[in-house]
């Protein structure tokens, strides 16, 4: 019988670890309540977001480090963007952020560029300094219909 | 608790423990018991006895309720086991105990939660109780003081002992006991057969053997039935089935290799497959 | 030619007998969960030698698996330039398939075998028919305990499985091959999905069940015999892990 008592302890070690791991997983993975900090938020304002969508990348030295969470018009004439970054990832508050594309007319991203400034960005904070596309279409009209060489 | 009582009650009454009737078992298109018609009276031991293949042990399984007849009926102390559910067959076997030939002890238990596992399961008994019990039939087997070993630490003879107390554990009405004596040294073997007579004389209990061990067996038998490829051949008390004058149950008892129970079961002549016949070798 | 032909028919319907008698096996040993008296103690026991027992082992095999794709995954992905993937990609290849797969093989190799070789033996020795005497019934106290004990042990040894696989591949991916942290666990956490985890734990409950009744089942039907049970032991640790295979394939059909 006392060996009994044992044996239901450890069962119940057991069945409480392999729940707790269930639970991690659904919880720390799956998302579940939200529990699970996914990094902090930055906006950026662009001219042209030159068709970044929700869910395009964000890559920092060519590394993903977040996605683009929203893509909204702002007083109707720029573009406002969400970006969710890793919160183990740090930015310069000096940096800048640019709309690129995966090769020549692969995927658009937002590429961010560190600054030189020792202090960083935090949720909510705004991107000082950004880039927006080039345009090919309208870089090879402007020299076209200019009638001149540049 | 109540119908435990009723139970009782209803199997003391009962002057046949077990009638059998037209009792028959076929495996494939072998018929290993054929039309048995027996009664096991109450309070007596009754020894089945026949040799390897005569079907005792089906006989045995079959009175038992561990598997059913193809044809014919087994009363148990006036129900049929054919038409009662599950649960009233359960009920019944409180009161029936069995040593099984290889001891069929649980081999996860120790040797005193072996004893005491039908106690744990079908009574509310205090386990001082129960300890006290569980002891008592460790004593009667002579087996007190191996209550923490494992049933894969005791010799054949020790764990037959320790099945035996088992089987007594309940207090049962019905013994069965199949081949109580085979594969034990001769005073195990005597030990055992004592205590099989002395508790149903003691208890008043029933019991029923099967053995090939024909000393023994007529030794404690009140009432003895010799079986034969599937049929009784003789029945009665012990010295009426010692002076049968069938010459098969006289072999038998005798223990003759010739006479009209045929010791070779080979089908051919044997100076035929001695002879060596090329191309005639049988490779399978 | 018409021999092999009889042969596969014969094997064909054999087979499909014993399907129906394993089903029929199957379902008459549930049915007794509802109907006979709860067996807690002898279910929590067998929790313990078929849960606990495997442990170790599961969890030696989730650490070199999550490490292996790790291993494997930053080598491939190095070459495409996506090493940033290789937290998703170590993740849901453990959640979704290795984890359940993995788990259930090993299952069956440590508890899987000793249940069909314990029933058998019960059966050689006739320990079956003295709990009958007993009436306890051995198809309750035996076979449902362990499948239950079998249908929520694998749960959580796959569990146990993913989370040691992910930590041993986060060590191997960021640790050793210097694959950005944050960035690991960021686009891990960013990829997986709710849905992930519950196909791949779906997918344990089945194989829990499934292997609980195939071992059983086996280890019931064997011959009574030594011979018999060791074959019939063979037979079930095969006859499991294919099954776990095809179930696995039916299963991600359905989800994906």
């Amino acid at each position: 019988m006392q060996n009994y008592k044992k044996i239901e302890m450890i069962v119940g070690v057991f069945v409480l670890v392999g729940i707790m791991s269930i639970t991690w997983l659904a919880v720390k993975l799956g998302g579940v309540g939200g529990i699970g900090s996914k990094g902090y938020e930055l906006t950026a304002i662009f001219d042209d977001a030159g068709g970044v969508r929700e869910g395009s990348d964000v890559l920092l030295a060519g590394v993903i480090v977040g996605k683009v969470s929203s893509v909204t018009l702002k007083d109707n004439e720029e573009a406002l963007m969400i970006l969710n970054i890793s919160s183990e990832v740090k930015i310069t508050s000096d940096a800048s952020a640019s709309v690129r594309t995966k090769g020549l007319i692969g995927e658009k991203f937002v590429r961010v560029n560190q600054g030189i400034e020792e202090d960083f960005l935090s949720n909510g904070d705004e991107f000082d300094d950004t880039e927006s596309p080039i345009n090919l279409e309208d870089m090879i009209g402007k020299y076209i219909f200019s009638g001149e060489t540049p | 608790m109540m119908g435990v009582v009723v139970v009782v009650f209803c199997i003391c009454l009962v002057e046949n423990m077990i009638k059998t009737k037209n009792l028959t078992k076929i495996y494939g298109n072998v018929a290993a018991l054929d039309d048995i018609n027996l009664n096991i009276k109450s309070g007596e031991v009754t020894v089945i006895l026949g040799g390897s293949g005569s079907g005792k042990t089906t006989l045995l399984r079959l009175l038992a309720g561990l598997e059913t007849p193809t044809s014919g009926s087994i009363m148990f102390a006036n129900e049929d086991l054919a038409k009662i559910s599950q649960k009233r067959l359960y009920e019944l076997r409180l009161h029936v105990g069995m040593l099984f030939q290889y001891s069929a002890l649980l081999n996860s238990l120790t040797v005193y939660e072996n004893v005491a596992f039908p106690l744990n399961e079908h009574t509310d008994l205090d386990d001082t109780i129960i300890h006290t019990m569980v002891t008592m039939k460790l004593e009667q087997v002579g087996l007190r003081g191996f209550e923490e070993m494992m049933p894969s630490q005791l010799s054949g003879g020790m764990a037959k002992r320790v099945a035996f107390a088992r089987a007594l554990a309940m207090d049962p009405q019905v013994v069965f006991f199949d081949e109580p004596t085979s594969g034990l040294d001769p005073i195990s073997a005597g030990v055992i057969s004592s205590l099989i007579h002395e508790t149903t004389v003691k208890t008043r209990m029933t019991s029923v053997v099967v053995t090939h061990d024909v000393q023994a067996g007529l030794d404690i038998a009140d009432h003895v039935i010799l079986l034969w490829q599937g049929r009784i051949i003789a029945e009665g008390e012990a010295e009426s089935v010692r002076l049968s004058k069938d010459p098969r149950v006289q072999q038998f008892i005798k223990g003759e290799p010739n006479g009209p129970i045929p010791f070779s079961r080979s089908q051919t002549a044997y100076i035929d497959d001695l002879t060596y016949k090329p191309g005639c070798v049988r490779l399978d | 030619m018409v021999d092999f032909i009889g042969k596969l028919g014969r094997n064909t319907l054999d087979a499909m007998t014993k399907l129906g008698d394993a089903t029929l096996f199957a379902l008459a040993t549930l049915r007794l969960l509802f109907t006979s008296p709860w067996q807690g103690k002898h279910f929590v026991m067998q929790l313990y030698a078929i849960g606990v027992g495997s442990l170790i082992i599961i969890i030696i095999t989730g650490a070199f698996t999550g490490m292996v794709l790790a291993l494997q995954g930053y080598h491939m992905l190095v070459k495409v330039g996506t090493e940033a993937l290789l937290g998703p990609a170590v993740a849901l290849s453990l959640i979704r398939e290795l984890g359940p797969v993995l788990a259930a093989l090993m299952f069956v190799g440590r508890a899987g075998s000793s249940i069909t070789a314990e029933i058998g033996i019960m059966r050689v020795t006739e320990q079956m028919d003295a709990l009958e005497m007993m009436a306890v019934n051995p198809q309750a106290r035996v076979m449902l305990t362990r499948i239950i004990a079998c249908a929520i042990a694998l749960p959580l040894l796959v569990g146990i499985f993913d989370v040691v696989g992910l930590f041993a591949g986060y060590l191997i991916g960021v640790e050793m091959l210097g694959v950005n942290a944050g960035v690991y666990i960021g686009e891990t956490i960013d990829k997986i999905a709710l849905n992930d985890v519950f196909a791949g734990l779906t997918k344990s409950i089945y194989f829990g069940l499934l292997v609980g009744i195939i071992c059983t089942y086996m280890g019931q039907r064997a011959t009574p015999t030594t011979e018999g049970v060791a074959k019939a032991t063979t037979q079930a640790v095969m006859l499991c892990s294919v099954m776990v295979l095809i179930l696995d394939y039916i299963i991600t059909s359905f989800y994906l």
